[in-house]
């Protein structure tokens, strides 16, 4: 009896896994375009951010018009309310990708003043977060969800890492101080991915407990 | 041994603190639900078939409860019992108790009347008899003994206004009944049940064939009445129980599966069951 709207919360469902490929896609190339200093790549990554715009959009107004004509409630409510917090912060990641392409563009054809070796680690780490945090979202697993929010401790102290050693840097030589920052802003972005990767299994836990961060709400 | 025996005594006196605590604590909560009816282990039969099924239920003074569930589960039979309406039909039987302000309405001293007097019903499909709309209301006060034409004017607009239809007909009372919109007339119904000053107001589904806007209104004027009645309501769909309600009770095949805040079924409901009702995956 409920078909049609069983069909549109699939089709919801398979333009989140589509928005989630999306910005784990941008996040990789954002990071290989810094590391191999790939100006068309980071060009590509900014251009990217506009289709992350517009399935952020296109699942908005799905997400309202389900609200509007099918009026959900209980378990409905709460994947459709969480699907419009987790495309916001899939959006915000988007946008980071873009910001550390628009740095890799500017450093282009200058030399690192250090190799970048924890970086990539906190691209990867947070790639592993997104996938996970949508993985959590799509099969409802509460356990993975949770295990999402842990990890970002580790993208955290990797921040730290990498934060301590251009400190070290820029007191050896201040002529590091530019890229220094350059680069510190680049980790600040992961670090920022991480962390709206985090807030998206934090409404994974939402959706499936009617709780969010302790509290419940629903 | 010695010890053994403070201890046991320790026990015992702690296990009398907690019986204490416990009956305090219920009758708090008592208190703080001000139920207005408590219906007790309710087994209802028509002839050979159970209808409902061991049902236990609180339903609070000054509140809406709605009383959800697919067709068949026994919810008109329920809200029937409530006033021993079921008692017109032959092959019905109830086992248990149902209380009303504490008191069992199947005792022998109940005046059915009375019971049905606190205890009002509304229809489904809206049935003003065929006389004046003034008439209608007065019908019930009459019945009860007030002659008086000033006294029964009073109880015709105080009822019609708080149906929240009075300024609709106050200038047509001796229009019939039957002229007045499907809306209007199930405002009619509601203006006429409350003229007998109810305590209690039963609706079954009583605004199933009504326009939105008609429906509003009526949901309007059941968000008003609750300050002075206790209202329950078997609503004609999920979402109107989700408008209007303050508690909601979940029927499914005579057993009552789950019942609780609005707030509490509408986000996130104990039983799977009632969450695949109220989004629609069966019913």
């Amino acid at each position: 009896m409920r078909l049609k709207f069983d069909e549109q919360l699939d089709r919801l469902n398979n333009l989140l896994i589509e928005m989630g490929w999306l910005v784990e896609q941008a996040i990789a190339d954002a990071n290989k375009a810094l590391v191999e200093k790939d100006v068309d790549l980071a060009k590509k990554v900014i251009e990217l951010d506009d289709e992350v715009d517009s399935r952020e959009k296109e699942l908005d107004s799905l997400c309202l018009r389900l609200i509007m004509q099918q009026q959900p409630v209980a378990s409905d409510l709460r994947f459709i309310s969480a699907i419009l917090k987790i495309i916001t912060n899939l959006e915000r990641i988007g946008d980071h990708a873009s910001d550390i392409s628009e740095i890799t563009i500017s450093l282009a054809g200058k030399q690192y003043i250090k190799k970048l070796e924890h970086i990539p680690q906190m691209a990867d780490a947070a790639i592993k977060m997104v996938t996970e945090s949508i993985g959590a979202f799509v099969k409802k697993d509460l356990d993975l969800a949770r295990e999402v929010i842990a990890s970002d401790k580790f993208v955290d102290n990797l921040f730290e890492t990498v934060k301590n050693d251009l400190i070290l840097l820029i007191k050896e030589k201040a002529d590091n101080g530019d890229q220094a920052i350059d680069l510190m802003m680049v980790a600040k972005y992961f670090e920022k991915i991480a962390d709206h990767a985090t807030n998206v299994a934090e409404w994974v836990v939402f959706s499936i407990t009617g709780t969010h961060k302790d509290i419940k709400i629903m | 041994m010695k010890n053994y025996a403070a201890l046991a005594k320790l026990c015992y006196s702690f296990k009398l603190q907690i019986l204490c605590f416990a009956k305090i604590y219920k009758g708090w909560i008592i208190k703080i639900l001000n139920v207005k009816i408590s219906i007790k282990n309710l087994n209802f039969y028509y002839n050979d078939k159970q209808a409902i099924h061991d049902l236990n239920l609180d339903i609070p003074a000054n509140e809406v409860t709605s009383v959800i569930g697919p067709s068949d589960s026994g919810i008109t039979t329920l809200l029937r019992s409530l006033n021993r309406l079921c008692d017109l039909n032959r092959e019905a039987r109830a086992e248990g108790d149902i209380l009303l302000d504490g008191k069992s309405i199947f005792g022998k001293e109940v005046n059915v009347t009375e019971l049905r007097r606190r205890v009002g019903m509304v229809f489904d499909v809206p049935a003003p008899l065929p006389i004046s709309i003034f008439d209608n209301i007065a019908y019930g006060p009459r019945l009860n003994g007030k002659k008086n034409r000033k006294e029964l004017a009073g109880i015709v607009e105080q009822s019609l206004s708080m149906a929240a239809l009075w300024d609709e007909v106050k200038d047509r009372l001796n229009k019939p009944a039957m002229s007045l919109s499907g809306g209007q007339q199930q405002r009619l119904c509601v203006a006429r049940v409350l003229a007998l000053m109810p305590e209690v107001i039963l609706l079954d589904r009583p605004c199933s064939g009504l326009d939105p806007i008609s429906t509003a209104k009526i949901e309007e004027s059941l968000i008003k009445l609750k300050e002075r009645f206790t209202i329950v309501i078997a609503p004609h769909n999920v979402q109107q129980a989700g408008r209007i309600s303050d508690r909601v009770a979940f029927m499914l095949m005579g057993d009552l599966i789950e019942e609780g805040t609005n707030a509490s079924v509408f986000s996130s409901p104990k039983d799977r069951r009632t969450n695949d009702y109220i989004t629609g995956r069966f019913g």
